[in-house]
């Protein structure tokens, strides 16, 4: 049993590590969605965190927790200064302008030589363990379960609804964006730290435009409407290339056509407690129904 | 040399411009940002060199068919995914993450029937000639890329700005609710921008297919990036914004190769993009548009 779980552990301890680290992901760009944001900056963040966590490992002897908080504390910042002139856009205008900024890290990192140019950062001492991800998920889900009931949370649903209403009901619309634009970056960046103690080796291709776009897929895929459905679509969408290696080449092909078909027939995603609710009780009916007949023609026999 | 430079700008930027056209058509009419157009630009490519290698076509006739075929690529995807999201009246973001859906899938698919590879136009069936004239050189290939690019782009021009249909394309992008009422058959308009949309792609990854001489499943990704730089340069929706946007753009990267450093090509466009959002929101030559929710 235990060798079995030996086994297993080495094939696939970094899937299950990629579950962890992609559903915080996913975590953070269901924050700043959770305030009416389209922001697709959060792949850029995390590889913020990710470089800064990684360098502080590899250049100094400072332990794990400081080069984590690096990469919270970093990406914190770059977002506050982009954030202040960058969320005055909105809707596509915002996610396109974020993309932008997505590419300039990319094209920043590529070419800085501290950063290792398109090489990357090779040896980086590997230190997350399973119960760091364990950890600081369960605390980004317990800080978001919070901030939900919190005032910050009915303010950020407000600021969804309508922006204009919740301004002129007194909320402070900007500064409430840019706390979830924070937020969100500083929870992609940790993942981002945590994901470059474990791969070994970073590179700039790794936190560019089809990251960004795989991390909003994942939040989609999974709703957006609760904390779970993230969590559920980071974890089926990681699995499911493990689950369809026997379609080989065309095993991206499978994972497109389920994105467009989830978007297509399950407009909020696989985790829509509505709908499931709404299933439940139409099961509940119809069994009821189905008694009240029995016994009817039960009694008339 | 400046010259030779500015004739280099000129065939780069044509075909960005080319490309991020039905880009902006899209966006300005259907209001969805395509992600799928790089996927159909790069089996735009595809298409003609099969036809030239298969049928042994030529060259023109093969780009043709290749528009023709990407137009009713584009037009199933439009019949398959963007059609029942408009009939539920699906917010922005949702046909955008289809089309990412519809890229990924597409891309996947030409990676297993083509392979990885890069994959070349048979030699001599791309045109060799090249002219010169006093110090400046200019090849067939660039020329043809100029040519037809302007001769797309003028006539999509004159289509939105002079004839009834373009009268009509312009209503819906401004409403379609409002259109569909004065009798726009606004369902058939879709379709039929989604198609020349999806063909102009098709056609832009012909003509990158031969100046460059590589056709590989992944050109669209790169290619769709520089598509976002040059819409938002040129103000989403603005055909003419497109155009001029596309030819900056080219024109900035040559430049800034030539007399700055090849690294930071990329750097210009989307330092470029992110400067111009921050400025101006609505583009360089777009006006500006403010749309509550």
């Amino acid at each position: 049993m235990l060798e079995w779980w030996d086994g297993f552990w080495a094939i696939y301890s970094t899937v299950i590590f990629s579950i962890g680290i992609n559903a915080m992901l996913a975590l953070s760009i269901y924050l700043t969605l959770s305030c009416g944001l389209l922001s697709l900056a959060n792949a850029a963040f995390m590889g913020i965190g990710a470089y800064a966590a990684s360098m502080i490992s590899m250049q100094t002897a400072l332990p794990f927790p400081v080069a984590l908080l690096a990469a919270a504390v970093l990406p914190a910042l770059v977002a506050m200064i982009i954030g202040i002139p960058t969320l005055r856009l909105s809707g596509v205008y915002l996610a396109m302008a974020t993309l932008g900024f997505g590419e300039v890290v990319r094209v920043v990192v590529l070419n800085l030589d501290i950063t290792g140019g398109p090489m990357g950062l090779n040896g980086i001492p590997l230190k997350t363990e399973w119960w760091h991800i364990v950890l600081l998920l369960g605390v980004t889900l317990y800080a978001l379960a919070r901030l939900r009931r919190s005032k910050i949370g009915r303010a950020f649903e407000a600021i969804k609804q309508d922006e204009t209403a919740a301004r002129l009901m007194g909320v402070n619309v900007s500064a409430y964006k840019l706390l979830a634009f924070v937020l969100g970056a500083v929870i992609a960046g940790v993942a981002g730290g945590l994901n470059a103690h474990y791969t070994f080796t970073i590179g700039p291709g790794n936190y560019a435009f089809e990251n960004a776009v795989d991390i909003l897929t994942m939040a989609v895929f999974g709703g957006t409407s609760n904390l779970i459905g993230p969590v559920i679509g980071s974890t089926t969408l990681t699995l499911l290339p493990e689950l369809m290696r026997y379609l080989k080449d065309f095993r991206l092909a499978a994972n497109g056509l389920i994105l467009i078909l989830v978007v297509l027939y399950l407009p909020k995603g696989i985790w829509d407690p509505q709908r499931i609710r709404a299933f439940w009780q139409r099961r509940a009916l119809q069994k009821a129904m189905k008694r009240n007949t029995a016994s009817n023609t039960g009694k008339a026999g | 040399m400046l010259e030779q430079q500015l004739i280099n700008a000129l065939s780069l930027g044509s075909v960005y411009a080319l490309f991020a056209l039905g880009f902006t058509l899209v966006f300005g009419v259907l209001g969805v940002i395509n992600l799928s157009h790089g996927a159909i630009f790069m089996l735009g490519s595809y298409v003609a060199l099969l036809l030239v290698n298969k049928f042994a076509m030529s060259l023109w006739i093969a780009m043709l068919l290749a528009m023709l075929v990407t137009g009713l690529i584009g037009l199933v995807v439009d019949f398959l995914v963007l059609r029942p999201l408009r009939k539920r009246n699906a917010p922005h973001l949702i046909p955008m993450i289809a089309t990412i859906g519809v890229a990924i899938m597409l891309t996947n698919i030409a990676q297993g029937v083509f392979g990885a590879e890069n994959k070349r136009f048979p030699f001599g069936t791309i045109p060799e000639d090249s002219f010169t004239v006093g110090n400046l050189h200019l090849t067939a290939v660039q020329l043809a890329i100029v040519l037809i690019s302007f001769v797309l782009m003028i006539i999509l021009l004159v289509v939105m700005r002079r004839t009834q249909l373009g009268r009509a394309l312009r209503a819906i992008a401004e409403s379609p609710k409002a259109a569909y009422l004065l009798g726009i058959n606004v369902e058939g308009l879709f379709f039929l921008t989604s198609f020349a949309a999806a063909a102009l792609g098709g056609a832009a990854g012909v003509l990158v297919g031969l100046s460059f001489n590589a056709i590989s499943p992944f050109m669209g990704q790169p290619m769709l990036h520089k598509g976002i730089a040059v819409i938002i340069l040129g103000g989403m929706g603005d055909i003419r914004g497109a155009m001029i946007g596309g030819l900056f753009l080219g024109f900035a990267e040559v430049m800034s190769v030539a007399y700055l450093s090849s690294d930071f090509r990329d750097a210009v466009a989307f330092g470029l993009l992110f400067l111009i959002l921050l400025v101006r929101p609505s583009g360089m030559f777009g006006k500006v548009l403010e749309r509550k929710a």
